[in-house]
This record gives C-alpha cells, structure tokens and sequence, in this order.
C-alpha cells in the first residue's frame, strides 16, 4: 500500500532574476520523506528554514517548482486543488477561523463544502467538538470572537479534521497560545494522535514541542532537510544544527 | 413668508423636487454600485490595475462638480442640459468611494482567513462569495455611505444645468434674493444628507465584523 504522504525532490525556487522577486533563491530544495498512517513527522527548523513552504508545497497553497508530493498514492500535481485540499487537513498558527461564522458553521465548513447533508454535519460537528474538549451544547452557536486563544485553536484542529481526511498538516498550531495553554494543548494533542490515526506533518520551531509530538523528526535547514529520523537518532545525532536544537531544550 | 407656509402653499411642487433629487440620488448611486464593485472586486485579481483605475477615479472625484458638468454638457449623448448629464456627473463621482471600499473591504480580510479557507478547499468564488465579500460588507458600505451622502450635495448643484431636484429652490433664490425660498431647498437637502448618513451608518455598524 502506498504511504498516505510521499514527498520526493521537492523544492520551490522564487521567480525572476529581480530583487522583489527574490533573486531566484530557493525556498525549498530537494526535500523527500514519507509518512505512514498514525505517524507524525515534525518538521523543525529555524525561522526561514522552509519549514511552512513544505507545507504549503504539500497542498499547492505553493507550487512546487520540481519534485513531486503523492496524497494516498496519487500525484496531488494531478487533482483538482480544491479536491486536493479537501483530503488534507489544514491547521495554522494564527487558526483563521471565520469571523462571520459560528462555531458550529466553522467546523462543518468542509463537509458542506463537500455537499454532506446538514443532520450528517450537525452529528459529526458535535462529536468533533467533544472530540478536542469543547462542549457542543456551550460552543456550537458562539462566534469566534468569544472564545478564547486556546479554544479558537481547538475549533482550528477540529476544523481540520471534519471531513476525516487521511492527512494532517499543522504549522506551529500552538505557537501563539501562551505557555500553560500551549502545554495544555500539547497533552491533550499528544492524546489524540494516536486515537486518530492519521498521518500528520507538524511544523515547529520549538524542540520539546517536536519529542513530544512527532514520531519521527525532520530538520531543515536553509531549505534542505539536513536530518530525519527516529526520536533516538534525533538525540543521538552528531549533526551541529542538531545538537543546537538539542542545546536549546 | 415663513418656511412653513410657503411649503404649504406649493406643496406639490416640494414634494415633485424632493422626488427628482431622490431619483438622480437614487440612479447614480446604483449605477455606480453596479460598476464600482464588480470593479473593486476586479483589483484584488489584478493588483496591477488597481493604480489605474483608482487614479482615473480620483480625478473624476476632483474635478469641481459644475467643471464635471461643463465638460459633461457639449458631449454627444451623455451630455446636453438635463438629468442625463447630471446622473452621469454623480455617477464619476460616487465611483471612487465605491472602487476603493470595495478594494479595501476584500484585500482587508484577515490573510490567515483566506490562507484557511483556500487550504480547506474553497474555489475562488467560494472565498469571495463566502467570505471576502461577507467580511468586506461593512466596508464596501462606508464607501456607499459616503457616494450616496456627496450625491446628495452634487446634486443640488445639478439644478444649475437643468436637471432639477433641491438645487432649483435654492438657485432660485440666490437670484431674487429670497431667503425664505434658499431654505426651502437647503433644509430637505441637508436632512436628506443626514438621514441618509445615519442610515447607512447604523445597516454598516451592523456589518462590521472587523472590529470585533
């Protein structure tokens, strides 16, 4: 069976020769890493490292200028991007969850996106939201300005996996919660993994963050993954950036 | 003459401007809804354009109104003395609040919104139809807050060409000299200015999600 995310020689170069344009660099060089279903693969890196473009390479919110990334054994360069989306869970720092839309509205976006009938919605929207910890007969009709930052991000996870994608994609979900919050999440996250049984791509920068959540560890490093690897290579790597990451634990 | 009774003495005839003055408010701010929207919503596909069309409205906004409608006038078909010249006038003129609340409303939405809601798989209508447009609302009425509130000013000034409305009472008495009859169309036009203002700003408040 086909891994449900296979990346391989993935890189993004700016366009143009230009100064705005960025000269031409590269974002993203020559990334390549599968990942299993109920696996978790972190990706840490610095800021600038080309951490987010990986994911954002992952469901073509960019486009890979070469290399290739399979969802599920498919060429996702191939499918509709809107269907491609849909398949891939999305979580991001800032959550962006819809002003204008309740709780409620927010959650079941995909599946009405994807034409499910609204008691399917309401049923999967309920259980979605005891799934991360929130009430549905308190949370369901508030809006999202009257939650708070770690409730807005658990309305974000939720979200994320509404219509049971097979795929995860989290960018620093927890970075801008304050720590007890963060901590909080993180356990409760950590809880969940394994109870989903997805396989995800989680994103950041802070390294307990990554041996608490990941299974395996990815580094990136000026747009190259300068390491991968199980929890105990990752502590045991002679690697500088590494060790640096190790340091700063 | 008192106010009072000289409105009750030609009633029909305040009643018939208040009428004209609505109508070219009415037409030209709908035309210029119609057209300064779609456009609005047009430069935030096409970032390049939007210089362009913003400057060409904001000379049109600049002009002096009765320039605007001296230029109007010796054009074909548009021109000539009359309501058309006049609603096309307020038309120019109510496009650069328009266009540009419009831009501002849609590109102003929160980024990480719109990088959720294209990661979740909406189309491009989708985001502006779900989204952009809903979120921009609040925005987009401020600029038809502000055209509908400057229409009603211009076009009193549109008696000046013949187009009737407000203007032509208080035209009319500048030249006689007649205070009474200067009130009788600059009292109506005022709380027409007014009431449109405080309409539109209560439905934009309504709307305003960003600042919550």
């Amino acid at each position: 069976m086909s891994p449900a995310l296979e990346v391989r020689g993935l890189g993004y170069r700016l366009p143009g020769k230009g100064k705005e344009t960025g000269n031409g660099r590269f974002l993203v060089r020559d990334v390549s890493f599968t990942v299993g279903v109920g696996e978790t693969l972190v990706l840490l890196g610095r800021s600038g490292s080309g951490k987010t473009t990986t994911l954002k390479l992952i469901n073509r919110l960019l486009e890979p200028t070469s290399g290739e990334v399979q969802v599920a054994g498919e060429r996702a360069a191939d499918l509709p991007v809107t269907r491609l989306r849909r398949r891939i869970g999305y979580v991001i720092q800032d959550v962006g969850l819809f002003p204008h839309f309740t709780v409620e509205r927010n959650v079941g976006l995909v599946p009405r996106l994807d034409g499910w009938p609204p008691a399917r919605i309401d049923a999967r929207v309920g259980e979605l939201l005891t799934l991360v910890g929130l009430d549905p007969d308190t949370f369901a009709k508030r809006y999202p300005h009257e939650l708070s930052g770690g409730q807005r991000q658990r309305v974000g996870v939720a979200r994320a996996l509404a219509a049971d994608p097979p795929l995860l994609l989290l960018d620093e979900p927890f970075g801008a919660l304050d720590p007890i919050t963060r901590v909080e999440l993180q356990r409760e996250f950590a809880a969940l993994e394994g109870r989903l049984g997805k396989a995800m791509v989680f994103v950041t920068h802070d390294v307990r963050e990554g041996l608490l959540l990941g299974t395996r560890i990815g580094l990136m490093l000026e747009g190259r993954l300068a390491f991968l690897g199980t929890q105990d290579e990752f502590r045991r790597s002679e690697h500088p950036e590494v060790r640096k990451f190790m340091e700063a634990a | 003459m008192s106010l009072l009774s000289f409105y009750a003495r030609n009633s029909q005839e305040v009643l018939g401007l208040v009428g004209q003055h609505l109508y070219l408010v009415a037409i030209s701010t709908g035309t210029a809804i119609v057209i300064g929207v779609p456009l609005g919503i047009l430069l935030t596909r096409r970032p390049a354009w939007r210089g362009p069309v913003l400057g060409v409205a904001n000379v049109f906004q600049t002009v002096p109104s009765l320039a605007l409608f001296g230029f109007l006038i010796p054009l074909p078909f548009i021109g000539g003395i009359g309501a058309t010249t006049a609603i096309v006038a307020l038309v120019l003129y109510a496009l650069l609040p328009i266009i540009r609340n419009t831009y501002e409303g849609v590109a102003g939405v929160d980024p990480a919104v719109r990088e959720a809601a294209r990661g979740m798989g909406m189309t491009d209508r989708q985001l502006l139809t779900q989204v952009e447009l809903p979120l921009g609302f609040g925005v987009i009425l401020a600029g038809v807050r502000v055209a509908t509130v400057v229409s009603v000013g211009t076009a009193t000034i549109a008696a000046a060409i013949g187009a009737g409305g407000l203007g032509v009472y208080i035209f009319r008495g500048v030249a006689v000299v007649d205070d009474t009859l200067i009130l009788a169309g600059a009292l109506p036009a005022a709380l027409m200015a007014l009431g449109a203002d405080a309409l539109l700003g209560v439905a934009e408040r309504r709307f305003a999600w960003r600042a919550r």
